[in-house]
């Protein structure tokens, strides 16, 4: 059965209470979540409080602060800090997001910064995405072709490249995937919104020789149809692209090939 | 944790492969959903005008033909949504084999009696068999 309660050395605690900069003025408080796969204790929340005179805008920023300024080993992924690799989403305030670009000034009270849902924990707030990229995998997310290559490149008519737009700006952060409760449940047969909709992008790409088989590849009771349009994809999306339309999408090609 | 078995991600996520159905349960839900909202409705009503009667004039009007032939589709469209439905709910929530078999069982058990139950109902009125 689903398991409504966590398992004792998953139940998060009170931490750290680290103190306060002296002589700042204007602060700001963060609960983060803290797991050490090594020290044999449970994950427990720990209290910052952030000088923002000395900090930028973001909540990316005032992580790094925490990690420059206070505890070097608070453990977080980043790269680009400007929205384009998908590496720091996490659970900001309750919603899945980027921390890069979620401004500080959007947020009411104390930041609470957790981990992305449902994802086994490496430490403090790196999820294990492998099963999420294997799914990305499972997909084939590139470009099948039965004809001989012609000799510069596979064209496209503008109009068959703008049916690739609000699709191809997927940066696999899985803000999505992690939000949505079909997911939590079956993150094992499930593909999750974010690898459908690389599925739908690839489907409909007019260049591509190989869209049954993808379709193929989706007809199962598990893979595609445990999505029963809740939306929590689309209201996670960073990028602002809509997963819970693009996999309504495949069910219709589904249907116009078998029904209608 | 102990490790059992090694396979890589990819094999994990491809499993045993696409069950090659699935469009059917979602079509056949659609339908149904479609189907029950006009039948609810004409069921409702059939219900509501049944309030206050006697049993000879209540077995009279869900016996007439009209009424009967209504009833019986809003019986068979409420039991086929209730299985299909309540076997997702099943399959998102219990996990444990054994469990789940036994309950994707008894839900296709259960709705059938309810659904020939409430069938022969029906005939039985139609017909006073
Ligand atoms: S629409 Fe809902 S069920 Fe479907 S993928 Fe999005 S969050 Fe999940
Ligand atoms: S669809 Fe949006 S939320 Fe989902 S992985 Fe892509 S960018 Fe992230
Ligand atoms: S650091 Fe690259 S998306 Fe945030």
């Amino acid at each position: 059965m689903v398991e409504f309660t966590l398992p004792k050395n998953s139940r998060v605690t009170d931490g750290k209470v680290w103190p306060a900069p002296v002589g700042a003025a204007n602060t700001r408080e963060f609960r983060v979540y803290r797991w050490n796969p090594d020290d044999g204790k449970n994950p427990h929340v720990d209290t910052f409080t952030v000088d923002l005179d000395d900090c930028g805008p973001m909540v990316l920023d005032a992580l790094l602060w925490i990690k420059n300024k206070i505890d070097p080993t608070l453990t977080f992924r980043r790269s680009c800090r400007e929205g384009i690799c998908g590496s720091c989403a996490m659970n900001i305030d309750g919603v899945n997001t980027l921390a890069c670009t979620k401004d500080l000034g959007e947020i009411k009270g104390p930041v609470k910064v957790n981990p992305l849902p449902h994802q086994p924990v490496v430490k403090d707030l790196v999820p294990d995405l492998t099963n999420f990229f294997a799914q990305h995998a499972l997909v084939q997310p590139w470009l099948q072709t039965d004809t001989v290559a012609p000799e510069k490149e596979w064209t496209q008519s503008r109009e068959d490249r703008e049916k690739l737009d609000g699709l191809y700006e997927c940066i696999l952060c899985a803000c999505c995937s992690t939000s949505c409760p079909e997911y939590w449940w079956n993150p094992d047969r499930y593909l999750g919104p974010a690898a459908l909709l690389h599925a739908y992008r690839w489907v409909i790409d007019s260049r591509d020789e190989a869209s049954g088989e993808r379709l193929d590849l989706l007809e199962d009771p598990f893979r595609l149809y445990r999505c029963v349009t809740i939306m929590n994809c689309s209201k996670a999306c960073p990028k602002s692209l809509n997963p819970a339309k693009a996999i309504a999408e495949l069910k219709k090609l589904m249907i116009e090939r078998q029904k209608t | 944790m102990k490790v059992t078995s090694i396979r890589t991600p990819l094999a994990k996520v491809r499993g045993l492969g696409s069950a090659k159905s699935g469009t059917e349960h979602w079509w056949e839900m659609r339908l149904t959903a479609i189907a029950l909202v006009p039948l609810t409705f004409a069921a409702v009503v059939i219900v509501i005008s049944l309030i206050g009667r006697n049993h000879a004039a209540v077995a009279q009007i869900l016996g007439s033909p009209l009424v009967a032939i209504i009833m019986l589709l809003f019986i068979y469209s409420t039991t086929l949504h209730m299985r299909l439905g309540l076997q997702s709910v099943i399959e998102d929530y219990v996990h444990g084999k054994a469990m789940k078999t036994a309950l994707l069982i008894a839900n296709t058990f259960l709705t059938i009696v309810l659904w020939l139950a409430c069938t022969y109902a029906i005939l039985k009125l139609s017909f006073g068999v």
